[in-house]
């Protein structure tokens, strides 16, 4: 199949209209825009809704709107923009309504600057907004993956009814690719809940407040079964020469390209190097750390957050590195192999 | 013999948890019975805010949505806008709609949504314990101006109706009260012309309610109907504001 070249922005839009997704509000915020203007170019020529909303909140409310109708629904925008949407995503999740959202991350806290940044992880998967309640997220790290990852991320959304995160960084987002227009395969559900008027059925409501003594446990015990069904099966992450990896490199999104190259480098000087690269943030793929004779050191663009998640996997039988840069630093090609070299000699 | 006059259908037949004296049950029947009357009860979505109307859902029986607190606009656009034969309406208090919600409110109007509002103005948040609303009269005493609302250090009642009134997407605006039968009568014709707006694609429609809060206006609810009438409607005169 010929490929086409496109940034990561356009390629998550376009991998979303090809995974059938009819309904998109966003609200400008840098540096994320160009999936803005993509769904304004082409979601109404393709019978679909483009809204530029008044606010990030409006967005996220307009997708819930859109979503708790039936349609497959997205809003995307850039970590500042993320934090305010945080309230309808609360909603959404506790309303079991699938639906996707996109987070161009940019350095941060506060307004921050337009850098590459991956210091929205905890905020992704831990929740975000109040309750308790998953995202699934997914983390792109080239143009294709940001297509190929919005697909599933709606089939995700669909089949457990929750919101799915696709967590890329300002890097991926305008780095422009060589990309495979695959055909998608989305599989959209029968969404007997949805609301489309009740003729010929009982009245649907969509909500997520539950007053009665013991209803909002029940509902709160029903999402927790669902998040254990995902964490079992949707871990999904690639690895890279653990057979005899001595040092195991963690990375995700953009970091992990650089990571990559690293354990390139090192192989052929002869370092038994190897790379985890976690697909799936939520779950975390907890399944690919398996190996506690290793030494691993994990990449981030933040000061360790998913650093907690590498810990926690596991469970302190591994000596666990950390090298991380924030506010628009990026660990270099060198510096990681530098770091390694270290834990590699001692 | 014809019956002429029974339970809406859709209306659910269980009693509600407003107070005695609340203008939501009348309202919520008001509505029903508009619903029923234009044949409208499966077709109709409706957003149910957050405030004492907040399980507007457990008293209609047709589709609703639940709105985080004032977002019922922006969830009612989404669902508009992808189920356009669907006729949608949002049912929102003076906090929701004229506070916490405003900025949903004023785009939603000047996008010419092609939506239903109907807006229960009480003076009052009421399930919160009575704090001052946008639209709280200067002087009124609520928990959180115990000495009267004082224009120096927080404002005057927020007209919202003549503000939205000023944008061209907004096609029709009437403030109506449920202070009286013959007002009652008034509002129900003001409701059914919001819902005909939408089927005719007229574009966005607004009633605005004055409604009694016996409870939080430290009246009884007669007296409530007559401070309406005599104090309410004259901050917030009755009529076609557009």
């Amino acid at each position: 199949m010929p490929k086409i070249l496109m940034s990561g922005n356009d390629a998550i839009a376009e991998g979303a209209l090809r995974a059938g997704c009819s309904f998109y509000a966003g609200y400008p915020i840098t540096p994320q825009n160009e999936l803005t203007a993509y769904m304004a170019n082409n979601m109404q020529k393709r019978g679909g809704v483009f809204i530029q909303a008044e606010a990030e909140v409006a967005a996220i409310n307009m997708v819930f709107g859109a979503s708790a109708a039936g349609a497959r629904s997205m809003t995307s925008s850039s970590s500042p923009g993320i934090s305010l949407k945080q309230e309808g995503i609360s909603y959404i999740a506790g309303a079991e309504l699938p639906a996707v959202i996109v987070n161009i991350m940019r350095g941060g806290p506060g307004l921050g600057n337009i850098a590459p940044s991956q210091s929205d992880y905890f905020q992704a998967t831990r929740s975000g907004g109040h309750g308790d309640y998953h995202c699934i997220v997914l983390a792109p790290a080239s143009v294709q993956e940001g297509y190929d990852l919005t697909c599933l991320a709606f089939n995700l959304a669909d089949k457990y009814r929750a919101p799915a995160i696709i967590l890329g960084d300002g890097m991926l987002g305008q780095m422009m690719e060589p990309l495979e227009l695959k055909n998608q395969s989305p599989k959209p559900k029968a969404k007997p809940w949805a609301l489309t008027g009740c003729a010929g059925r009982k009245a649907n409501v969509v909500k997520s407040f539950y007053l009665k003594e013991g209803d909002l446990e029940k509902l709160n015990l029903k999402l927790q079964k669902k998040y254990k069904e995902i964490t079992a099966k949707e871990q999904r992450w690639e690895e890279l020469f653990l057979d005899d990896a001595r040092v195991v490199l963690v990375a995700y999104g953009s970091m992990a390209r650089i990571a990559r190259a690293a354990v390139k480098t090192l192989r052929g000087k002869g370092r038994r190097v190897g790379l985890v690269r976690p697909i799936s943030l939520w779950p975390f793929p907890k399944k690919a750390f398996t190996r506690p004779k290793n030494k691993y050191l994990v990449v981030e663009m933040s000061y360790g957050q998913m650093l907690e998640d590498v810990q926690l996997a596991l469970c302190g039988k591994a000596k666990v590195e950390f090298l991380g840069r924030s506010g628009g630093g990026v660990p270099s090609e060198e510096e990681i192999i530098l770091k390694i070299n270290k834990i590699y000699n001692g | 013999m014809d019956r002429i006059y029974s339970h809406p259908q859709s209306l659910r037949d269980v009693p509600t948890h407003y107070c005695p004296g609340c203008g939501h049950g009348l309202a919520h029947r008001l509505i029903a019975e508009a619903v029923d009357e234009l044949s409208l009860r499966e077709q109709v979505i409706a957003v149910a805010p957050v405030g004492c109307a907040v399980i507007a859902y457990d008293y209609w029986d047709f589709d609703c949505s639940e709105a985080a607190h004032g977002r019922a606009l922006a969830v009612a656009t989404g669902i508009k806008r992808v189920r356009p034969q669907n006729i949608v309406f949002t049912y929102q208090g003076d906090g929701d709609l004229a506070a916490i919600g405003t900025n949903e409110t004023i785009h939603a109007a000047n996008r010419g949504e092609n939506l239903t509002v109907f807006f229960i103005n009480n003076a009052v948040y009421g399930m919160t314990g009575g704090q001052m609303a946008p639209t709280t009269l200067l002087n009124q005493k609520t928990s959180t101006t115990p000495e009267g609302r004082n224009a120096q250090f927080q404002g005057y009642p927020l007209k919202i109706s003549e503000m939205l009134a000023l944008l061209p997407g907004v096609k029709y605006i009437e403030r109506v009260s449920l202070g009286s039968a013959q007002d009652i009568t008034k509002t129900k014709k003001a409701i059914k012309k919001a819902f005909t707006n939408q089927i005719e694609g007229v574009g966005f429609s607004l009633v605005e309610m004055l409604s009694p809060c016996p409870t939080y206006w430290g009246l009884s609810p007669c007296e409530s109907l007559d401070w309406i009438k005599n104090i309410m409607a004259k901050e917030f005169p009755l009529g076609v504001i557009k």
